[in-house]
This record gives C-alpha cells, sequence and structure tokens, in this order.
C-alpha cells in the first residue's frame, strides 16, 4: 500500500512538474515578452531594459527557469503585474467564492444524481426509469452556460418581471455577513452547476444499483425478511456508491476549472472570473499561479481517488 | 471480441433481425457492422436524431442561400431597420424572422452560419482526437513495455489536467491568428487520451488471440498487425466513442467562443452568439433562445445518436453514459473529462 501510494504521489508531483514547465515554457519563453506586457507598448528601450532587470529576464532561460522553480517551491506566487497585489492576496480573497460556489453545488449535484439513479435502478424500464432517463440525457446535452442563461432570463428577469423577487443574481454576499443572503445569492449558480453533472451521476448511479441489486446478498437480505427500504438502501445503496464517491472525489478537484463559465455567467467575483480578466489583462503571475493551483487540485483529488479506490480493492494496488 | 460473437448471432431482444433471419429463404452472412446497421435503422430514437442531424448540417450547407433568400449577410449589420430608435435588438418579424441582435444584424441568417462552425469544429476535432487516439492507443497495446509505460502515463497525464483552463491560457498565448485551427488542435489535444486509454486496454487483450500469433507465424509485420488484424476488432468501439465525441467537442467550442477565446467574432458562433445574449437577455430574448436553441438540439441529437450507436453494436448494454462500470478491470482510472463519459 505504501509503494502503491509512493507511485502515484511520485506521478502527480510528476505531472504537476511537467504543468509547471509547460506554463513556463508558454508564458516566457514563447512569442511573448513579459517586459514589454508591463511596461506597455509605448514604453522605450530604457524602461524595457529596466523592467528585464527587475524581472531577471535578461539572464539565461535556464537561469529564469531556476528561480521560477524555487520561488514556486517556497509558495511565493510573486504579485500582479496589475494591481502590485500579492498573488496569495487575491486567491484568499477569491477562494471562498469559488469554495461556496463548488462545495454546494456539489452537494446539490450528488444529492440529485443519487436519488433519481435510485428511482430509477429500483423500477427500471418503468414512465419512472424513461423520464429519468430523458432528463438525464437532456442536461446532459446542455451546454453550461447556456443552462445558466436560461435560469437567468426564467427565474431572474421572467419572475422579477411578475413580481417574484426571490433569484437574485447581483453580486455575492459572504457567509459570514449573512448566511441566508449568502444562499439565496447562490441558489441559481449552485443548480447550474449541479445539473450538469447530476445527468452524469444519475445514470452511473443507476448502472451500479442495478448490478448491486442482481447479486446474490441482495437476494439473501430479501429473504431474510428484510424490508424493502432496508434493502434497497442499507444494503444495496451502500454498495452501490463505491464508483460514485470515486467519481465525486474526481469532480471535486476538476471543478475549480468547471466554475470558470458559472462564475462568467452570474459575475461571480471567484477564481474563474479572475482568470478571464488575468488573460484579458495578460496578467502573467496571476494566471500562472491559478493554472498551477487548479491542476494541484486535480493532482491531489486524483491522488485521494486511487488511495480510496487501492483500500477498497486490492487488486487495484498492482497496476 | 465479444461484441463481435454477440452481434453475430443475433440478440435475444432483437427481435426485428431475427425474424428477418428465419424468413429469408437462404441464409445470408452477415457482419456485426451490418446487423448493427440493421439495429439503428429500425430504432426511432436514432431516427429521429438523424433527422436532426441531417437539418443541422442542411442549415449549415445553404446558410449563403438562407442570407440570399432574407437579403442579410452575417455580418451586414442594420442599424436603422435592425434596431430599435433606442439602439436595441428587434424582435421577431417579417422582416427579420428570428430577430436581431445589438448590431443589427439577422439572428437567423447567424445561426445558420453558426452551424458551420459548429459542425466543423465538432467533426474534425473529433476525427483527429479519434485518429490520434486511435494510433497512440494501438502502438501502446500493442508494443506494451517501455513504449506502453511512456504513452500510458501521457495519456493520464493529459486527462488528469484542467483542461478548460489549460484551454483558455493555451488560446490566449497564440493569439488571433488562424484560431480555427489552435481550437480544433486544443480540443483534439485534450481529447484524444480517453479514445487511447479505450483502444490501448482493448489491444492488450486481442493482442493475445490466436489470430494474432497466427499473423506473426505467417510473418506479418507489426504495422500489419497493428491495423490490418487488430484495428477492425476495436472499431466499433472506437466509432461508439466518435459519436460522443462530436457533441462534447461541440460544446467545448462553444464554451471557448462563449468565453470569447474561442471564434473570432464577428465570424458567427453560437457560443459567440450566446455570449453577447448575456448582455441583451432582459430585452431581447430571442437573441439567447434560438442559437441556445440550435446548439442544444444539435449536442442532444448527436447524444442520443451515439447512445443508439452502442446499442446497436452491443445490445447488452443498456446504460446511458455510465462511467466506470467496469472500472475494477481497468484500474484506478484518472478520469475526469465530460467526454470520458460512456464506455468504460
Amino acid at each position: 500500500m505504501t509503494r502503491f501510494l509512493a507511485r502515484r504521489i511520485a506521478f502527480g508531483a510528476l505531472v504537476l512538474w511537467v504543468v509547471v514547465t509547460v506554463v513556463f515554457i508558454l508564458y516566457f519563453v514563447a512569442p511573448n515578452d513579459p517586459a514589454r506586457l508591463i511596461a506597455g507598448r509605448l514604453a522605450n528601450a530604457q524602461t524595457l531594459a529596466a523592467v528585464r532587470r527587475n524581472l531577471g529576464l535578461n539572464q539565461p532561460v535556464i537561469a529564469q527557469y531556476g528561480h521560477y522553480l524555487s520561488r514556486l517551491l517556497h509558495g511565493n506566487l510573486g504579485y500582479s503585474y496589475v494591481g502590485n497585489e500579492s498573488v496569495t492576496t487575491i486567491i484568499g480573497q477569491d477562494l471562498p467564492v469559488t469554495a461556496s460556489l463548488a462545495v454546494g453545488g456539489a452537494l446539490i449535484w450528488l444529492i440529485i444524481g443519487v436519488a433519481s439513479g435510485v428511482l430509477a435502478a429500483r423500477r427500471p424500464r418503468t414512465l419512472a426509469d424513461r423520464s429519468v432517463t430523458a432528463f438525464a440525457l437532456f442536461f446532459y446535452s446542455m451546454p453550461t452556460f447556456l443552462l445558466g442563461e436560461l435560469f437567468l432570463l426564467v427565474f431572474f428577469y421572467e419572475l422579477h418581471r411578475v413580481g417574484f423577487n426571490f433569484f437574485t443574481v447581483t453580486g455575492y454576499v459572504s457567509i459570514t455577513q449573512d448566511p441566508a443572503e449568502w444562499a439565496r445569492h447562490l441558489i441559481l449558480p449552485w443548480f447550474t452547476i449541479a445539473l450538469v453533472t447530476a445527468s452524469i451521476y444519475s445514470r452511473l448511479t443507476r448502472g451500479s444499483m442495478l448490478d448491486v441489486l442482481g447479486e446474490d446478498y441482495i437476494r439473501t437480505a430479501r429473504a431474510k425478511g428484510l424490508t424493502e427500504r432496508r434493502v434497497i438502501y442499507r444494503h444495496g445503496l451502500r454498495a452501490a456508491l463505491t464508483p460514485v464517491i470515486t467519481e465525486f472525489g474526481i469532480d471535486l478537484g476538476t471543478l475549480l476549472g468547471g466554475v470558470i463559465v458559472t462564475e462568467n455567467v452570474f459575475g461571480l467575483p471567484g477564481l474563474g472570473n479572475q482568470i478571464l480578466t488575468s488573460i484579458t489583462r495578460e496578467d502573467l503571475p496571476v494566471i500562472i499561479a491559478l493554472v498551477i493551483l487548479a491542476s494541484t487540485f486535480i493532482v491531489v483529488a486524483n491522488i485521494v481517488v486511487d488511495a480510496f479506490y487501492a483500500v477498497l480493492d486490492p487488486r487495484v494496488r498492482l497496476t | 471480441m465479444t461484441q463481435g460473437i454477440v452481434a453475430e448471432f443475433g440478440s435475444p431482444d432483437n427481435a426485428e433481425t431475427g425474424a428477418a433471419a428465419a424468413t429469408a429463404p437462404n441464409i445470408e452472412g452477415r457482419s456485426p457492422s451490418r446487423l448493427a446497421f440493421e439495429r439503428l435503422r429500425h430504432d426511432r430514437a436514432a431516427i429521429a436524431s438523424c433527422v436532426v442531424i441531417v437539418l443541422i448540417i442542411l442549415m449549415a450547407v445553404f446558410a449563403p442561400v438562407v442570407a440570399h433568400l432574407t437579403g442579410h449577410g452575417p455580418d451586414t449589420q442594420y442599424y436603422r431597420l435592425g434596431r430599435t430608435p433606442q439602439g436595441l435588438p428587434v424582435g421577431p418579424s417579417r422582416r427579420f424572422l428570428l430577430g436581431t441582435d445589438e448590431l443589427g444584424r439577422d439572428v437567423l441568417v447567424r445561426v445558420c452560419y453558426g452551424a458551420r462552425i459548429s459542425l466543423l469544429v465538432g467533426v474534425v476535432a473529433s476525427s483527429l482526437a479519434t485518429a490520434v487516439g486511435v494510433v497512440i492507443g494501438l502502438a501502446a497495446g500493442y508494443f506494451g513495455r517501455v513504449v506502453d509505460t511512456i504513452l500510458a502515463r501521457f495519456m493520464d497525464a493529459v486527462l488528469s489536467l484542467p483542461y478548460l483552463i489549460f484551454a483558455i491560457a493555451l488560446v490566449s498565448v497564440v493569439g488571433n491568428s488562424n484560431r480555427l485551427l489552435v481550437i480544433i488542435g486544443v480540443i483534439a489535444f485534450f481529447s484524444f487520451a480517453s479514445v487511447g486509454r479505450i483502444v490501448r486496454g482493448q489491444v492488450l487483450s486481442i493482442k493475445e488471440k490466436e489470430f494474432v500469433e497466427a499473423a506473426h507465424a505467417l510473418g506479418a509485420g507489426d504495422l500489419r498487425i497493428m491495423f490490418v488484424d487488430i484495428l477492425p476488432n476495436v472499431l466499433a468501439q472506437v466509432i461508439v466513442y466518435l459519436t460522443l465525441l462530436i457533441p462534447a467537442s461541440i460544446v467545448f467550442e462553444a464554451t471557448l467562443s462563449f468565453l470569447a477565446i474561442g471564434i473570432v467574432p464577428p465570424t458567427p458562433s453560437w457560443g459567440d452568439m450566446l455570449s453577447e445574449a448575456l448582455q441583451y437577455y432582459q430585452v431581447a430574448w430571442w437573441y439567447l433562445i434560438f442559437p441556445g436553441l440550435a446548439l442544444l438540439a444539435t449536442t442532444l441529437a448527436f447524444n442520443l445518436l451515439g447512445d443508439s450507436v452502442r446499442d446497436a453494436f452491443d445490445p447488452r448494454y443498456n446504460r446511458l453514459f455510465s462511467r466506470r462500470s467496469t472500472s475494477v478491470l481497468t484500474g484506478p482510472a484518472l478520469l475526469n473529462t465530460a467526454e470520458e463519459d460512456g464506455l468504460l
């Protein structure tokens, strides 16, 4: 087990190193000139030279790469080119928004996905099953940004016009400030994120549940005279959830990338919007930090999932 | 390959082909793909989705005709006719059947032209991803050892990248020139690995079969064995995956265009239209609804078709895009992209 984990962590570190290096090449070696970005297009040669010296851009590429790596390893993400704020501060400001969005959305999709999956699996090939399938296919085909826009149009604008003002989409209220308002502002973004993903979980749960319900021990449980509820939820669902939880770990890791679209549609000041702004402003330190942060989340989530898997199924450790 | 065997013997829940075989005077050999096609022809969902796809293709092909009939070019701005005195979009009318956008351009014409981009990017990027994935998967599975380690690890690494952020970073570096090619390349790069993994997994078991051994004994070269002997046996899965990859690529492109890092305006693309519609949805619902409907109908039709294609190739498989249903066999997968759904 230790060896397996060590291998996984080593691979994760390798992936991160590749990411960091690719980002370095993209932004410091390839056509871009960071000095010109900072100094502006009209800067004269002297200013450019000064900026280059400041950033260490006049050194050989390899030396720059070394500095860059060592700074990252020390957790120093540098300063934004635009506001002169430290990147760590920026991330600290935006992370709560993204985390609120991600965690709330994830809970909702898990609940909807698993509940509808169980519903479908309990009565396979009935109307209930078919409707769940149809809904799942519909939301699976729905691009996230389109769903968000439709929510805006229907739940925010049209309901607003008929005098129903519950849904609001203006900005973000911190949970420490007012939990009720926090939830009210986030409910549409949560469902935007959740419904698309819930469709995958619904199918996953249904398939896994059908497999499990066909097992001998389920027949045994029924033969013992257990109530159907107990058979389905205590014996069936428990086993069927394994692949769902595995998937959940991975999706939570990738969610940081996935919130970009939702934050953009609803104008939430989180990490996703931050990266879009940074890209239009060509604010390299922030872009680099966010790409690396997102990759780290995914790599860590993958390692956790693999470890979880290895505990559940010893055969996996051999791969 | 089990699928092939099942298909050749027909399946119990497929009455049509069974009945046809029984009434036929002389026994006729049918290939698995022929059987699959027969099943597909009798699948109402498949027919319906094909009709929608054909309609969208026609829309794309005849976009210039639509532009000619309405007399509105895709980028022509009708400042006075196409906008209210306040400078806002005008709604559907006889002049502009689906309304106009904020610059007074005809939404109908732009939706038709947008279909071109979506279909082009969707089909080309998925085909490219599939081709690369097949070659890499074949090589990894067939050669094994070091080749496999490197290629499989590489695919794992690609799958564990935050693809949207990476795509954004990549596209932003490249700038505006050749944006279409860059987008296709980016989508293909982030999609080939899932195809590659599936092919690799299949090849690993197929290469141990007797017919591969026989080919070796006959003196066939590696390339011949890979592409002539092994490839046809994984083709069914590859086709299924390709059909499911197309809608995913279309969404990917639309998302990039929505985030203003895809197709460069004023070229009409659904993602870009929907991004502008976000500013105007309170005054111009048509600007949001019509491109949205076109996009949703396209992805829905392709996903439905993909599902039917899979059912046709493997009637036992009745699960719609379930992931990891056989995950124990494939090991701890590092699946994380939406395109991964299905098949494993």
